[in-house]
């Protein structure tokens, strides 16, 4: 058994899954049954001025028969009054000691509010803080959340406003709705944030219903644009995130979010330099139980692996991202299929034929057309072995000879 | 023939047996199947169906929600897509090749998937293909089964006057008369016909073709081939098989003794206490018809079905997956038992049997149920239309469906000497295309006519 105890800017937890402040995280008996199911930690549901929301709220990207690939949503923050939400918190952190109970802040942009709301929460006896600068729809438009963290001064200021009266770890979190994310986690950082978290959800409008030509979600018939979270996310969160951990003038921990689901997109999280992660879409999806198998499946792979500490995999592979102009303009492999797993569906014929370089013949062998690759023309792109549906029937093959390497930058430095 | 001899069951414990062997799917089992489809290229399932429908591209409109499409995709390429839907051996034709079933031993339900397009198409009555603008060519088509209506569709797209000369009562020949009840029920087969005859075919029932040049009305019209030479520019016969094929031996004209066409015919009529049934029901033979007798007598209530066959179970015609349905009823098997005789006075007590080592042994029974296999159309070629067959006695026909009569084209059963009714939609599609052809010379090639190669893009990276 591996140790998953976690040390995140000073706050420690059972282990590296919270929850993301979000539904799940609404109110304090809801926290406390997620606390039992096994989470470590939970960022409160945002805390902020009296909103009202709107119904409905929610419209997902279903992808065949798998449902909510991605969400969207046009949530606002807690539309529960302040007093009440104060007072569930202390009573769980009471009740909680060892998990982590982060409050997360959102109000207008002004020092007063901030430090006043800052000051009152801190009285709950909560672990943390988490400023919310990442909501990108309505409370922008009354420019708060993403408003303030798509400016680096701004996220900066206000950082600084709460450094100043609080006497626990802030945590920004960031929205990913800019196009370089290392300026405003430098800002946190320049503030004093002791850590950051990314990514909030992305602008998104998720589809239109094509028979009443309402996009969704309907609200009365008219859509706002809204918050896009889920699996489909994943990608865009783990390249924001290896950015920031590859930063070098960046160096305060990273609590990664977005799309997911496992044990697995956990580790990739921590991988490239997630010190804790949070989850949302996925609880939304399945409930609070979803953690057993996280935490199963963390330990075994830590075990396996030969990890004595979930933090000794923390950032193991930002070394291995680069920039592209640094990548080995010699090293080639080549996809083979194997004939013994190939069951002669013929897509990856037809990508490569369409959507790659050409490079699959048809060979008979035993009565069967099987697909064979001209190795002369494939570029080795891999689209072939990602289509194929049958496991281990394509493989991609290195051919080079495993010489000197040479990159674009090696290759141009002369010019 | 006596009261007691026929179904002991009720009236509600027989439909119950007859239900669909493979009912419709709901939307949500539609999507769901729809989407494990791969949508393999070049699809083997494709390759497998005698039509070639494209089978990922109509399971792919399913799963988009473009189910009217989907079904065009497959009348496209079999205007019998329905009965086909219900009825094709999908085992061993587009199931059997599904890759789905290399890879996870569980293929895709394509003919519940087409069952699920077609049956939307027909219930939102939807027109698919219209008659094509009038060509002022005429074609006659002798049989209303699946060759002949098949022929007919893809004809009257391309505009010909298209009449359908049917000696039955109701049109769709063996998919009305012939498939097992719990396969489909007649009226989805009358209702594909009528489709067809939306896009403008006549049909003219109770009308056999005959020797000569006479035309005499009756409760069966003769009309003689000589007059369809005069009012049609071509003739497509989709006559199908002839009778069941007779024992041979003492005692077959006992009372008690019928054929497996017969018997069949009188279950889809679903008046169920009219079926002859005895309380011992030995089927002679072993092939796919014989497989439909036993498993229909299990369904009235036999207490006792048997199916004997002269040579091995390997031996057998009939399908492995069809014998295992027998088996799964509760078929007793005779294999390597030769019938000598049919005893009994006025009607059948016993069987006399033979086993291959010489020993003879009797069988208590109370009815028996030919199914040796039917009688192929001969004379009705040589003697009626008067154009050649073969020495298996099917009429010859080249690629085109065109016998050796230039004016006379045939397909179905009567060609290839009894096949599916798939096989028979193909038929006739290449009649069309063959009378299109020899009509006006133009070609043309209908969707499934034939598999078209990959064409391998040339490479010019280097
Ligand atoms: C009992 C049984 C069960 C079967 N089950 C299946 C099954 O489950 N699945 C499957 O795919 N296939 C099945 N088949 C096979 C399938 O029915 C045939 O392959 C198919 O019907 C052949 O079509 P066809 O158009 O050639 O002939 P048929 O369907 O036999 O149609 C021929 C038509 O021509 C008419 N006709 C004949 N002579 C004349 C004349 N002189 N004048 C006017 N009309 C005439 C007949 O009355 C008949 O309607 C079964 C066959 C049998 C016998
Ligand atoms: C309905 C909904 C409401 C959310 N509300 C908040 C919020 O109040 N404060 C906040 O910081 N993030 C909020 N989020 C964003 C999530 O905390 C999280 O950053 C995002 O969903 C990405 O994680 P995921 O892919 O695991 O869902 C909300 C997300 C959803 C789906
Ligand atoms: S790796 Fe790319 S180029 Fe090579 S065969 Fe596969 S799809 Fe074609
Ligand atoms: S994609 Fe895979 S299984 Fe399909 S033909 Fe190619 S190698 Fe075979
Ligand atoms: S072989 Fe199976 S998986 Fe592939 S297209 Fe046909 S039905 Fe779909």
């Amino acid at each position: 058994m591996a140790d998953l105890t976690t040390n995140f800017a000073g706050l420690k937890s059972p282990n590296p899954f919270w929850l993301a402040s979000a539904p799940p995280t609404n109110m304090g008996p809801m926290i406390e049954r997620a606390f039992d199911a096994g989470w470590g930690g939970a960022v409160w549901k945002t805390l902020g001025e009296r909103i009202t929301n709107v119904s409905s709220r929610l419209a997902a990207l279903d992808q065949g028969q798998v449902r909510m690939i991605g969400l969207n949503n046009i949530e606002l923050i807690t539309d529960r009054p302040l007093e009440v939400n104060l007072k569930e918190m202390a009573e769980c952190k009471k009740k909680y000691p060892n998990h982590t109970v982060i409050a997360s802040l959102m109000v207008e942009s002004k020092k007063e509010a901030w430090q006043e709301i800052t000051k009152r929460t801190q009285d709950t006896g909560c672990d943390g803080f988490e400023l919310n600068f990442g909501c990108p729809h309505g409370m922008s438009e009354r420019g708060m959340g993403a408003a303030m963290g798509q400016v680096p001064e701004y996220t900066c200021m206000v950082t600084e406003w709460v450094k100043e009266v609080s006497d626990i770890p802030v945590i920004v979190k960031l929205t990913p709705n800019v196009t370089h994310i290392v300026p405003p986690g430098r800002a946190a950082q320049k503030g004093g944030a002791d850590a950051v978290s990314l990514i909030n959800t992305i602008n998104s409008v998720i589809g239109v219903d094509v028979d009443t030509m309402i996009p969704y979600p309907n609200v009365n018939g008219m859509a706002a644009h809204g918050g896009y979270c889920g699996t489909a996310v994943k990608p865009i969160a783990l390249n924001m995130v290896s950015e920031l951990a590859r930063d070098a003038e960046f160096n305060i921990p990273i609590s990664g979010i977005g799309g997911i689901n496992t044990w697995r997109d956990a580790v990739e999280f921590m991988l490239l330099g997630a010190a804790n992660v949070q989850v949302c879409t996925a609880v939304m999806h399945y409930g609070y139980r979803i953690v057993e198998d996280m935490i199963d499946g963390l330990n075994n792979y830590l075990d396996e692996k030969g990890f004595a500490s979930v933090g000794d995999i923390v950032g193991k592979s930002v070394h291995r991202m680069t920039d592209w102009g640094d990548l080995d303009l010699n090293y080639d492999v080549k996809a083979l299929v194997h004939k013994d797993k190939c069951i002669q569906c013929n897509l990856c014929y037809v990508a490569c034929e369409d959507g790659a370089h050409q490079s699959f013949e048809f060979e008979e062998v035993d009565g069967k057309r099987y697909p064979r690759v001209i190795e002369a023309e494939c570029v080795g792109c891999n689209l072939c072995a990602l289509v194929c549906p049958s496991p281990g029937a394509i493989e991609m093959i290195r051919v080079d000879a495993g010489g000197p390497t040479e990159s674009w930058r090696q290759r141009t430095a002369g010019n | 023939m006596d009261k007691a001899f026929c179904t002991p069951l009720d009236i509600t414990q027989i439909e119950h047996n007859f239900a669909e062997i493979n009912p419709a799917m709901s939307a949500a089992e539609a999507m769901q199947e729809a989407n494990r489809c791969l949508y393999c290229y070049d699809a083997p399932c494709m390759h497998a169906c005698p039509t070639h429908i494209d089978v990922p591209g109509f399971i792919k409109k399913i799963a988009s929600g473009n189910v009217i499409g989907s079904a065009r995709v497959i009348f496209d390429a079999n205007p019998i897509g329905a009965s086909c839907a219900r009825v094709c051996p999908v085992e061993v034709l587009c199931e059997g090749a599904c890759v789905e079933k290399t890879l996870i031993k569980k293929p895709i339900e394509i003919g519940r998937l087409q069952r699920y397009a077609t049956d939307h198409a027909m219930a939102v009555d939807k027109q698919i293909f219209e008659k094509g603008e009038a060509n002022g060519k005429s074609v006659g088509i002798v049989g209303s089964g699946p060759a002949g209506l098949s022929c007919a569709a893809y004809l009257a797209r391309l505009g010909y006057d298209v009449t359908v000369y049917e000696r039955r009562e109701q049109p769709g020949g063996l998919d009305t008369y012939g498939m097992a009840e719990y396969k489909m029920p007649q009226s989805v087969s009358l209702s594909e016909v009528d489709h067809i005859a939306r896009l403008g075919v006549e049909f003219r029932l109770n009308t056999e073709i005959v020797a000569g040049s006479a035309e005499t009305l009756g409760p069966v019209n003769h009309v003689g081939v000589e007059l369809l030479r005069e009012w049609h520019d071509a003739i497509f016969l989709a006559v199908g098989l002839g009778e069941t094929n007779r024992l041979n031996i003492p005692g077959e004209d006992l009372e008690g003794v019928i054929d497996a066409l017969a018997f069949i015919e009188q279950i889809k009529t679903r008046d169920w206490k009219s079926v002859p049934l005895g309380r011992n029901v030995a089927v002679i033979g072993a092939g796919n018809t014989a497989v439909d007798a036993v498993t229909q007598a299990k369904r009235l209530g036999a207490e006792n079905v048997m199916m004997i066959y002269r040579r091995t179970e390997a031996d057998a015609p009939a399908y492995e997956y069809e014998i295992e349905l027998a088996k799964k009823d509760g078929v007793e098997f005779h294999w390597q038992t030769k019938l000598i005789k049919i005893g009994g006075e006025i009607s059948v007590l016993a069987l006399l049997c033979s086993k291959p080592d010489g020993t003879e042994f009797a069988i208590e029974c109370d009815m028996v149920i030919k199914a040796i296999g039917q009688q192929k159309m001969a004379s009705f070629f040589t003697d009626i239309t008067g154009v050649d067959v073969d020495e298996k006695g099917r009429v010859v026909v080249n690629g085109q469906m065109q016998t050796s009569d230039p004016a006379i084209f045939a397909g179905g059963d009567c060609a290839n000497g009894g096949a599916e009714a798939v096989d028979a939609s193909q038929m006739g599609k290449h009649a069309a295309e063959g009378i299109h052809h020899a009509l006006t010379g133009e070609s043309v090639q209908f969707a499934g006519s034939s598999v078209k190669p990959v064409e391998k893009t040339a490479v010019h990276h280097h």
